[in-house]
């Protein structure tokens, strides 16, 4: 994330990365996971600078991951939630951003309900932005520690076939997964009822109504988060019929690959998308994912953070 | 960046010697090598620890534990390099009560040390912390000094020192020259 694109200060999408900038975040992440195992798991890398965790939408583990690894990296972290802030009394973003600016701090985390969001917050600050969620549109971390848990447990991924199951129509995360496993050379399999689809999705992702058909040929199996909200949509027409066709329970798992990879962003839904047995089960990765979010995001803060100016 | 040779400072035999003079002051200083740990720093300091280990298990009959430390997340001058790459650090598991020897090929400024030395005190609380290093080219910004050198080099802020170590470089020399 070093080089000539002014962009490259900031994290907004999976698309700001080339195959070298991703390959280079998850190598750096592998030595943060060391750091993580060590008896004092704080290095001074990023002494003196401020994160700012900006947060319009509720969130645990997102929010936890980025102040742990901010933390890890000795920045100080301020944490903002709009639900206590002067959002409240009808603060705008933009004056929210200047006030942060006039703070001096270093990097801003966003997540936020409205997509393009980051994007917006870049024109007005001159600090690293990242994106941390924003609408239905990209969640680029997710999609690195994704693809960091994976070659943990694959090794190499270049040829290597990953089912998305459930809502692709809302997820942020289907949306940022599908560009990282395609630059990484993977095939992409979305699973979900056509009224969970969206109308286009990137060239070279396959479209499969089927999970049964499409089980035994995968090496990852990520389950999505079946929304409730969207239930009073009428997307499906009930959650036992969702279940029954798209829930990954140990019935299904014996048709899939000896070594497949179970995963699932969180939080889950036991007993809707995922069978509580298999979220148990050895070939879930989902508290690995937790631990590659921490060590994933020291990554990126260290590399956006732990450089000189570039005169951009 | 480039470099242009002034001068071959060491040959392979003079490293050879040099090493093997370095486990020998270290056995001795430290009362034989029954709580010794060497630690290399990345990159040519891994190579050279793991040389002084093998003189060392050959005058004592002792296998010394032998750790990797890569001091980047502990630069203090991180904003100045353009692309900071972390590499992976490996030491033994315990360090509590140990003699931590940190090896390094050269002896500059004393920043690195500084670095290996706040890195290598995360990790436990060794009863003490040594330096060896194979060149010692002077110009130092902090009070550090090396408990063991291999050879003492003086030069100019100008110059360059370059290590030459087969596992890395496949060859065993020490240049001076200027950067080109």
């Amino acid at each position: 994330m070093a080089g000539e694109a002014a962009e490259r200060r900031h994290l907004l999408d999976v698309d700001d990365l080339t195959r070298e900038d991703v390959e280079r975040v998850l190598e750096t992440a592998r030595s943060f996971s060391e750091v993580m195992r060590r008896p004092i798991k704080k290095v001074p890398s990023l002494r003196g600078k401020t994160v700012v965790n900006l947060f319009y939408e509720p969130s645990t583990r997102t929010r936890l991951s980025f102040e742990v690894a901010a933390k890890r990296l000795s920045a100080d972290v301020l944490n903002f939630t709009a639900s206590t802030s002067s959002v409240e009394k009808g603060e705008s973003l933009k004056d929210t951003a200047l006030t942060l600016r006039a703070m001096g701090v270093d990097a801003v985390v966003i997540r936020h309900p409205v997509a393009g969001t980051p994007w917006l917050l870049r024109r007005w600050l001159d600090v690293s932005v990242l994106n941390a969620g924003d609408g239905m549109h990209a969640h680029p971390t997710q999609a690195l520690l994704d693809l960091f848990t994976m070659r943990e447990r694959l090794g190499d991924l270049e040829g290597r076939t990953i089912a998305y199951v459930g809502d692709i129509l809302h997820s942020r995360v289907a949306r940022s997964g599908f560009k990282a496993c395609l630059a990484m050379g993977m095939r992409v399999v979305a699973v979900a009822p056509p009224t969970l689809l969206p109308p286009v999705l990137p060239e070279g992702v396959e479209v499969s109504y089927d999970l049964d058909e499409v089980i035994p040929r995968c090496d990852v199996l990520y389950m999505l988060r079946v929304q409730k909200e969207r239930l009073l949509e009428g997307r499906f027409p009930s959650p036992q019929e969702y279940s029954r066709f798209y829930q990954l329970n140990l019935e299904r798992l014996r048709a899939a690959r000896p070594g497949v990879v179970v995963m699932h962003p969180g939080p889950m839904n036991r007993g809707m998308e995922i069978a509580s047995e298999v979220a148990d089960a050895p070939h879930a990765a989902i508290t690995a994912q937790v631990a590659a979010g921490v060590a994933v995001r020291m990554a990126v803060l260290f590399l956006l953070l732990g450089m000189g100016e570039r005169g951009d | 960046m480039g470099f242009r040779i002034k001068a071959k400072v060491m040959e392979e035999d003079d490293i050879r010697r040099a090493v093997r003079r370095i486990a020998h002051e270290i056995v001795e200083r430290n009362r034989g090598a029954s709580d010794l740990v060497l630690v290399g720093i990345r990159t040519r300091g891994v190579p050279l620890s793991s040389r002084i280990a093998e003189a060392v298990a050959s005058i004592e009959g002792v296998e010394v534990p032998v750790g990797r430390l890569d001091i980047t997340l502990y630069r203090d001058d991180l904003h100045t390099l353009e692309q900071p790459v972390v590499r992976e650090t490996y030491l033994p598991p315990d360090l509590e009560g140990k003699h931590v020897v940190i090896v390094d090929d050269v002896l500059y400024t004393g920043r690195s040390v500084r670095a290996a030395m706040d890195a290598i005190i995360d990790f436990g609380r060794p009863a003490s912390i040594q330096l060896a290093v194979l060149v010692d080219r002077g110009h130092r910004e902090l009070p550090i000094r090396a408990d063991y050198v291999g050879k003492n080099l003086p030069t100019s802020r100008e110059e360059k020192v370059k290590v030459a170590l087969k596992e890395v470089d496949g060859e065993d020399a020490v240049y001076i020259g200027y950067p080109d």
